[in-house]
């Protein structure tokens, strides 16, 4: 089992602690609910250093990115992110990614935990000769600091107005003499950053976050609140929403899917996706009658089975039960009414408009 | 009011039961609520059904999983907490008084001190831990 640099800082905060994707990661500090709340209203910091960073460079590094990821690479800039996918050529997912623009010849990955050692084999497979890749995954924590607070802790806690940093944009900083990255950037549907720092530096600043924060009524947030909160949001985790056997647009991608930018791997099999018509399309359920819709639950409407949960949860905020579900493209519409399979008793929910949650701007 | 735990009973699967006459009232222990986690959804059984001891009479939910309840002892459902269906976080915030499940009528008398005492069921803890 791995360890992020904060393994004794959660031991300390008397974290439950459970194996994910390899890793002995908190489920949580002292409750899913208080920590999903915290973040909604407050500030709540995630470590999050178990994520990969890859670092991409060369003179034929953005071409590379270009070939192998589905977004639009042309439209970066120094200081610039973009949430991306790579695929398989049959248009499957690899995996979900965030690409930032260092310069024209640097770029910063990060992926998914659970995939890191395939991504990086996936893109060796696939590296041109003017491109060279490195794993720095070791090297570097990710620590994610999301809630409407969240920016005025991080102006007190930097000494640095960061107003001016837009979403999906990311700067250098400076704490302590020590250099590090600041992104905004979350997986809360919060306002947010995610900092990159040194590993050897991750618990610094964990315990220096918590102790400044406190007076903006911090919380450290473990992976139970990281899934409620995503799933309010609406955005997709890889394995569930999204796979090797999950087209991007069946999982509403399609506006990371630039079509039209050029070759990419799994534009092909996307293209004749699109022209065929998608077969199966995700939906937002909420439960009227109570109980979890649980992955791979069986959803059925007007008695015929039409897809599966492919997450689902109960919402600390709305206190209901949300789900998002692969169903067929044709049925399903918002408003209707469909049954789940909740261990051998169905029950009823309605089709929502996504996303669950919207922060007011 | 604090409930004095020495007067309960446990079982391996972490429910206690307060036996009064031939009245009992069951829930769930600290230790598994804690385990659970915040309970979002509880399932009750109606009034008037019997059960066998180990019998699944309900399920509690939360997040993590679900867990099946099982009695403790042979007996009628005589009341259930329907207080838990709309504000099941009691269970949680008080899992030994105000969380209890279900009220029963019972004459399993052998059944009920085969069950464990506190101490017994601190010892199982630890050894569980």
């Amino acid at each position: 089992m791995k360890r992020t640099p904060l393994y004794e800082d959660h031991k300390t905060l008397k974290a439950r602690l459970i194996p994910f994707g390899g890793w002995d990661m908190p489920v949580q500090y002292k409750g899913v609910g208080l920590e999903h709340l915290a973040v909604r209203e407050d500030v709540g910091l995630f470590d999050v250093s178990h994520m990969g960073e890859f670092l991409v460079k060369g003179t034929g590094a953005k071409d590379f990115l270009q070939k192998v990821t589905t977004n639009d690479v042309a439209k970066l800039y120094d200081g610039r992110c973009q949430y991306s996918l790579m695929c398989y050529e049959n248009g499957t997912v690899v995996d979900d990614l965030i690409v930032s623009q260092v310069s024209n010849n640097e770029f910063i990955l990060v992926v998914n935990a659970s995939n890191i050692e395939k991504d990086f084999a996936w893109l060796n497979q696939h590296l041109s000769d003017d491109v060279t890749l490195e794993n720095l995954s070791d090297q570097k924590a990710l620590l994610a600091l999301q809630g409407p607070k969240a920016q005025n802790l991080l102006n007190e806690f930097l000494d640095t107005d960061f107003s001016g940093l837009k979403y999906y944009h990311f700067q250098p900083a400076e704490y302590q003499g020590i250099n590090l990255l600041v992104f905004r950037t979350g997986y809360t549907g919060e306002d947010g950053f995610e900092l990159m720092v040194p590993a050897e530096k991750a618990s610094l600043f964990w315990n220096d976050l918590l102790k400044k924060g406190s007076v903006f009524g911090i919380e450290p947030i473990g992976l139970g609140a990281r899934d409620t909160l995503r799933l309010e949001a609406c955005f997709s985790l890889y394995g569930h929403e999204i796979s090797d056997a999950i087209l991007p647009l069946e999982a509403g991608l399609g506006w990371v899917v630039k079509l039209d930018k050029g070759d990419f791997i799994g534009r092909g099999a996307l293209i004749d996706a699109k022209e065929t018509g998608l077969k199966r399309k995700l939906v937002a359920l909420e439960m009227v009658e109570a109980g979890i819709a649980r992955e791979g639950y069986e959803v059925f409407q007007e008695g015929e089975k039409i897809g599966v949960i492919t997450s689902g949860t109960h919402s600390p905020l709305s206190k209901k039960s949300i789900a998002l579900a692969l169903v067929s493209a044709h049925k399903a519409q918002v408003n209707d009414e469909v049954q789940v399979n909740l261990r051998g008793k169905n029950r009823t929910a309605k089709v929502v408009k996504k996303p669950f949650y919207a922060r007011a701007s | 009011m604090a409930v004095d735990q020495n007067k309960l009973k446990y079982t391996k699967d972490h429910e206690w039961i307060s036996l009064d006459g031939k009245k009992g009232i069951i829930g769930i222990t600290e230790y598994a609520a804690e385990q659970l986690g915040d309970v979002v959804h509880v399932e009750l059984p109606q009034v008037g059904q019997e059960f066998e001891q180990g019998d699944t009479f309900g399920s509690v939910e939360s997040v993590k999983s679900v867990s099946d309840l099982y009695i403790p002892v042979t007996g009628r459902v005589i009341e259930v907490n329907d207080v838990l269906l709309d504000n099941s976080e009691i269970i949680n915030e008080d899992p030994l008084e105000e969380g209890w499940l279900i009220k029963i009528e019972t004459d399993a008398m052998g059944e009920y001190k085969e069950l464990m005492t506190n101490e017994q069921y601190q010892s199982f803890l630890s050894e569980e831990a």
